[in-house]
């Protein structure tokens, strides 16, 4: 197996996640989009990680999980007070901070 | 090895197809289901690149979790549960342009960087006391440090949400 090839997939994933995420203006899929960028990079953590023969890879695919749902709770969070606040999630509306 | 090239080529196959449905689909239900599907290739990736715990816990957290989580913001935002036309705004054009460059860019640098860079053959399987002690050892620190954010995290996610 080359490292090229999952190199390539995950780069494959990370330009749909980044599609998503500037085509699309519903707040979970924009958060969806975000989870493939995340899974992307840990493609290429654990995949680098067999290729230096180092756990570290590993470790450090694992604090990225963490962390992506510690990102998900407060993201989901927000969108639900947006909702609240505007009864809708349409990102193209969230424009306040528009000079 | 030809055994997990064949493997390897059905999982990218799927995810690719998974991935584009995710951002194209019009139903946000069905793509929470795509993402599940792509979740699970990057689970089966793991499997195949020897990372076992790793692939465990993509499937209990990501797959698990997230997810559900994912599924309950789609109904407490009471988001378009059928088919809906307008889940995508009008730069749509611009976004193709921008994450084609990207890939091209990414690939570009990739094939000259690693070009036919070989997997070490029959490498060593990362066990999963392994990982625990580099996590409780080398990266104790980080490790505190991603407790505590997720703890803020937690803690954040309640007050933001909070009905008052």
């Amino acid at each position: 197996m080359y490292l090229n090839q999952f190199l390539l997939l995950a780069a494959f994933l990370f330009c749909v996640g980044v599609y998503g995420v500037l085509a699309r203006k519903n707040a979970v899929l924009v958060l969806m989009s975000i989870e493939l960028i995340l899974n992307a990079v840990n493609i290429n953590l654990v995949a680098f990680g067999l290729f230096r023969e180092s756990v570290a890879g590993q470790v450090f695919a694992l604090f990225v999980i963490a962390v992506a749902a510690a990102e998900v709770g407060v993201g989901l969070a927000v969108v639900i007070l947006i909702y609240r606040n505007r009864h809708s999630i349409d990102l193209t509306e969230v424009d306040m901070m528009k000079g | 090895m030809v055994a997990q090239n064949v493997v390897f080529g059905v999982l990218a196959a799927a995810m690719g197809l998974a991935a584009i449905r995710v951002v194209t689909t019009k139903n946000v239900v069905h793509a929470a289901l795509y993402l599940v599907v792509v979740l699970a290739g990057v689970a089966a990736l793991y499997i195949l690149l020897a990372a076992e715990f790793i692939a465990v816990v993509q499937v209990i957290i990501y797959i698990g979790a997230i997810v559900l989580l994912i599924l309950f913001g789609t109904m407490l935002t009471r988001a378009p549960i059928g088919r809906a036309s307008d889940l995508d705004n009008d730069q749509r054009w611009l976004a193709v342009v921008v994450s084609l460059l990207l890939l091209g860019v990414l690939g570009a640098v990739l094939a000259d960087a690693y070009g036919s860079t070989k997997l070490p053959k029959g490498a060593q399987v990362q066990r999963t006391g392994d990982v625990g002690l580099s996590i409780f050892q080398t990266y104790v620190i980080p490790f505190e440090v991603v407790s505590v954010l997720l703890l803020a995290a937690l803690v954040g996610a309640v007050v933001i949400a909070r009905r008052d």
